[in-house]
C-alpha cells in the first residue's frame, strides 16, 4: 500500500512517528516527513494508527 | 385511535443545565453524573454558561473529533459566540496562539515546534530520569507524611521546562504561585490579571536578557524571531507564558492524579512496580491520560459557519464546548470505559485534543510520566495515602483538575 502524507496540514504533534516510526519521522522543525511511501503488510496496523491518531488528518493510504 | 401529539424536541420552558458541572463526591476520578446523562441521551445538548449563554456542548468522542478537526470553527475567543470559561478571559491578551486561527496559529506554533521533536525529547529522557531519581532520594530522605504534589509532582515539570526555556528554577515560587490563581475559579478577574501581569512582567525580562546575551534555549529562539521583525515584544511574551503555564502545571497534576487514581486502584498499581516493560509502562500513561481529565473545562470554540451535525445545525456565531470527560469515557469508542485498564490499547483517546490545536508538548508530557509512572512506585513500593481518600483536596475550583496536596507516607 502507498502512504500519503500532506506536510504543510501537520502541527508537529509527533504522532505517527510514535504510532509507526519506521514509516515516519520528523525535520528540524518537527514537521512530519515519509521515511517510505510503500508500506507491507506487516506494518499496515502501525499506519493505520498513525492515520487514526493523526490529528491534523494528514496520513492517507492510496487507494490501489 | 388517538394520537398523542409529540411533544416539541427541546421544551422551551426548560432551562438549559448550568456548565461545568459538579464531580460526585465519591467519584473523584470519573466525569460529572450530569454529564454522562446528557452523553446518553445524544451528542449534542445546550447548557448555560456562567455569563447566560447557551453554547453546545459536545458529549459524544466522534462528534468531538469531527468538531475539533473542522476548518469552520475558530479558537479566537474575541469571536461572536465564543463560549468564555470566565469574564477575566473577555478582553484580556491572548495566550498566544492556542486562542488563535490559521494562518497566523500555525505560523507562531511552527516557531516553537522544534524542541518537541520525538528524538529532542527522547534525547532529553536520561536527564529527566536524574531529576525523578534525586526527588525521590530527597522524599525518601525527608519527613512522613510528605506532599507529594509539593515534593515531586509539582517540581518535575517545572525543573524541566524552565531548562528547555531557559527560565532559572530558583524563581520558581513566582511562577507557580501566580499561576495557581491564574487557574483558580474562584480567583477574581482582577485577581487573575494581576497574576498574569506578573508572570509576563517577569518574562519579559528575561527575554530581554537574551538579547543582549544569547543562550542555547527556547527564550533565546523566541527572541531571536523579535530581532527577526516576525514577531512583537508583546507576541514574544505570550508564548514564552503559554510554554512555561502549560508545561509544569498540567503534567503536575496528571502525575497527582494519577498517583492518587493507582493507590485507588492497587491491582494496577502492582502491574506498573513490576513491570520494566517500556510498552506497558507507554500504556498506562495512555490510560492514565485516557482516565483522568485534568482539563475539565472543555475545548471550547466558536462556529464561524454552519455546521450539520448528529442531524442538527449548528450555526455561525453559536459556541460549542468539546468535552473529554464523556469523549474519553465513550462506551461506543473504548470498551467497558470506566474501567482503568493499563494493559488497554488508549491511545486514540482525546485528552490532548484534536484537531490544529492539538497539544505542542505532548511528546514532552508523555516521557516524563513515563519516567514517573515507571520508576515512582518501583522505587517506592509501599507508597500509600497518608489520609482517607475523601480528605484529599481535589481541584474542582480550577480551570485544570488535579489535587491540591497528596499526602502520602511509605
Amino acid at each position: 500500500m502507498k502512504v500519503e502524507l500532506e506536510a504543510d496540514k501537520c502541527v508537529a504533534s509527533g504522532q505517527c512517528v510514535v504510532a509507526a516510526m519506521d514509516v515516519f519521522d520528523q525535520d528540524d522543525d518537527g514537521i512530519a516527513v515519509l521515511l517510505t511511501e510503500e508500506v507491507g503488510d506487516d506494518r499496515l496496523d502501525d499506519v493505520k494508527e498513525a492515520i487514526a491518531v493523526c490529528p491534523a488528518a494528514a496520513i492517507r493510504l492510496a487507494r490501489p | 385511535m388517538a394520537v398523542t401529539p409529540a411533544g416539541p424536541a427541546h421544551d422551551m420552558t426548560d432551562t438549559a443545565p448550568e456548565f461545568p458541572m459538579s464531580r460526585a463526591a465519591r467519584c473523584p476520578f470519573d466525569p460529572p453524573p450530569a454529564l454522562r446523562e446528557l452523553q446518553e441521551k445524544g451528542p449534542l445538548a445546550k447548557v448555560r454558561l456562567w455569563d447566560g449563554s447557551e453554547p453546545w456542548l459536545v458529549t459524544r468522542y466522534a462528534e468531538q473529533r469531527a468538531i475539533l478537526a473542522d476548518p469552520r470553527v475558530s479558537a479566537d475567543t474575541d469571536r461572536p459566540g465564543y463560549p468564555s470559561k470566565a469574564s477575566s478571559e473577555a478582553g484580556e491578551g491572548k495566550l498566544s496562539f492556542i486562542m488563535m486561527d490559521d494562518p497566523e496559529h500555525a505560523r507562531l506554533r511552527r516557531m516553537v515546534t522544534a524542541p518537541f521533536a520525538i528524538k529532542r525529547i527522547e534525547a532529553l529522557r536520561p536527564a529527566v530520569q536524574r531529576i525523578v531519581d534525586g526527588l525521590i532520594d530527597d522524599l525518601l530522605a525527608g519527613p512522613q507524611p510528605a506532599d507529594l504534589v509539593e515534593a515531586f509532582a509539582l517540581p518535575l515539570p517545572s525543573l524541566v521546562i524552565c531548562e528547555l526555556l531557559g527560565v532559572p528554577y530558583d524563581d520558581h515560587a513566582l511562577f507557580q504561585e501566580n499561576t495557581r490563581t491564574m487557574v483558580r475559579t474562584t480567583a477574581t478577574p482582577e485577581a487573575r490579571s494581576a497574576a498574569t501581569r506578573e508572570i509576563a512582567g517577569y518574562l519579559s525580562g528575561q527575554l530581554a536578557e537574551r538579547f543582549t546575551e544569547p543562550r542555547d534555549d527556547l527564550l533565546t529562539g523566541i527572541a531571536g524571531r523579535v530581532t527577526a521583525g516576525e514577531l512583537t515584544h508583546g507576541q514574544a511574551v505570550e508564548m514564552a507564558l503559554l510554554l512555561l503555564i502549560a508545561g509544569h502545571e498540567t503534567t503536575a497534576n496528571m502525575i497527582a492524579l494519577g498517583t492518587a487514581a493507582l493507590l485507588e486502584h492497587p491491582d494496577q498499581l502492582a502491574l506498573l512496580r513490576d513491570t520494566d516493560d517500556p510498552a506497558l509502562i507507554a500504556s498506562a500513561v495512555e490510560e492514565l491520560l485516557r482516565y483522568l481529565h485534568i482539563t475539565h473545562q472543555g475545548r471550547r470554540r466558536a462556529v464561524t459557519e454552519d455546521i450539520e451535525i448528529a442531524g442538527q445545525v449548528i450555526k455561525a456565531g453559536e459556541g460549542v464546548i468539546m468535552v473529554n470527560e464523556t469523549g474519553n469515557r465513550d462506551p461506543r469508542v473504548f470498551d467497558d470505559p470506566d474501567r482503568l485498564d493499563i494493559t488497554r490499547d488508549a491511545r486514540r483517546h482525546v485528552a490532548f485534543g484534536f484537531g490544529v490545536h492539538q497539544c505542542l508538548g505532548q511528546p514532552l508530557a508523555r516521557m516524563e510520566l513515563q519516567v514517573v509512572y515507571g520508576t515512582l512506585y518501583r522505587r517506592i513500593p509501599t507508597l500509600k495515602f497518608a489520609r482517607a481518600l475523601e480528605d484529599v483536596k481535589f481541584k474542582h475550583d480550577a480551570f485544570i483538575y488535579g489535587i491540591h496536596e497528596l499526602p502520602v507516607t511509605w
